[in-house]
């Protein structure tokens, strides 16, 4: 299946997410014409600083999810720690403490596997550093649903672990560096 | 585009169960309870919702089974302590001021929550003047409630949880080890009663001081929602107290201007007196 008009942008990440991000998401404008969902595995803290110590660097708006929003462009949703993030099929949000998955709550998979029924060829999906194999499944799940997928390269990551499960699940998915990732995902809008 | 089949599957695999057993489950958020139910699927057999939906119309005894997948059970004694030391530390104080006192535990699961506010309750000198109702529409939740048995291997987080939320007494006090659980003091179930109630389809049935409903609402949709804060805003006296989970809050609620904001944090809101 060909990938779609890109309408949004999910994204996971775990050891050596706060490096990976701030290489890519300072490189979003403002007004960037689509969501991006984040899900970053964190110690369950109630606060987690990530959002606010990503928004010191970025120009898009970066905010913790909040149950049953409706989705904006232009914004960067991260997961709040201790609770899934799931994209619902009307395009809001919803928060579970439903049990962890592999280990991880949030889980990327979950998020993932939602977004791609919501999104179908019109989801992006983004597996960056990490030591588990956590967004490998949703990663297929966006791919089966028609949406494309990229994947930092292990040999670049901090963690090569998860991009390396990321890339046996799907071996078509594209493997790039975090500069790659971060001009193809303004790249892919840049006729809008 | 046209429906999915199995969107279509979805929506009238709910409608079965709402017809045949009156359980509600049609304002549930969707990505969460299809996330669910296709593990039901699974578990059950099933290659399909329709195959599953004739399974439940036709055999009841498949029935419980599916409640088990369709309702979310996971909770602590005193999850998230800086909660329950809000309570002691700046609710009790209120509640120490009726002379009777009635509690909600809306969506109560397996009792986790009843028994952490139920030794809050006597370290703080209230219990012999406070009911405790602890609801959910789960029977074998309620049945697990009723027993006050946990697993051993979940005490140690229990009583750090205990402790952080300003414990005045040890956990240990309160439950002994027998046959690889620990069994919860008797007593404490005194002054609690656990029983059947949908958010979903039910009224109120008492008026109470304090509602405690955490990690519920996020199943809802926003109508669903809507109903139970409803619900909660017509059991609760004048200038009682809501206390919801730490990622829920009234701000998208229509019955939001009928509270006010108690703690911020902890995600406790005040009915208004004139509400």
């Amino acid at each position: 299946m060909t990938p779609g008009r890109a309408e949004a942008v999910a994204v996971g990440a775990s050891a050596g997410a706060l490096e990976a991000l701030s290489a890519i998401l300072p490189g979003l404008p403002a007004d960037y014409p689509l969501p991006v969902f984040v899900v970053v595995h964190l110690p369950p803290d109630r606060e987690s600083l990530m959002a606010r110590l990503l928004q010191d660097s970025c120009r898009i708006k970066i905010r913790e999810a909040e149950d049953k929003e409706a989705i904006e462009p232009g914004t960067v949703y991260v997961a709040p720690p201790d609770y899934h993030l799931l994209i619902e099929p009307d395009r809001r949000l919803s928060l579970s403490s439903e049990e962890p998955v592999l280990f991880s709550r949030p889980s990327i998979d979950v998020m993932f596997e939602t977004a791609a029924e919501a999104y179908g060829p019109g989801l992006v999906g983004v597996v960056l550093t990490g030591a588990n194999s956590d967004g490998a499944r949703g990663l297929r799940a966006i791919r089966a649903a028609g949406g494309s997928g990229l994947v930092q390269r292990p040999d670049a990551a901090t963690a090569s672990a998860m991009p390396r499960a990321a890339l046996e699940a799907c071996p078509d998915a594209l493997a790039l560096t975090l500069q790659e990732i971060a001009e193809h995902l303004r790249g892919m809008v840049a006729s809008r | 585009m046209a429906e999915a089949v199995e969107d279509i599957e979805f929506r009238l695999l709910l409608e079965a169960v709402f017809r045949k057993y009156h359980y509600d489950f049609r304002g549930y958020s969707t990505a969460s309870l299809k996330r669910r139910l296709r593990q039901a699927r699974e578990r059950m057999n099933c290659s399909s919702f329709s195959q599953l939906q004739d399974r439940v119309l036709h055999d009841p005894s498949a029935f419980p089974e599916l409640i088990s997948f369709l309702t979310v059970q996971v909770s602590e004694l005193f999850r998230d302590p800086a909660y329950f030391r809000a309570i002691r530390e700046r609710v009790v104080p209120y509640l120490r001021t009726y002379p009777s006192l009635k509690v909600w535990v809306a969506g109560c699961s397996a009792g986790e929550e009843v028994y952490s506010l139920a030794i809050l309750f006597r370290e703080e000198g209230l219990e012999d003047r406070t009911m405790l109702y602890g609801t959910d529409i789960n029977p074998e939740a309620l049945r697990r409630a009723e027993a006050g048995v946990y697993e051993l291997d979940r005490i140690p987080s229990f009583t750090e949880n205990h402790r952080l939320s300003g414990g005045k007494s040890s956990l240990s006090d309160y439950y002994t080890a027998a046959y690889g659980g620990a069994v919860f003091d008797k007593s404490l179930r005194r002054r609690a009663v656990f029983s059947d109630h949908s958010l979903a389809a039910d009224q109120v049935f008492a008026e109470v001081q304090l509602v405690s409903c955490r990690n519920v609402l996020i199943y809802f949709d926003r109508p669903l929602q809507d109903r139970a804060i409803g619900l909660f805003k017509d059991s609760l006296s004048r200038k009682g107290f809501l206390g919801l989970g730490a990622k829920e809050s009234l701000r998208f609620s229509s019955h939001a201007d009928g509270f006010e904001t108690f703690d911020q944090a902890e995600r406790i809101y005040r009915k208004r007196g004139d509400a």
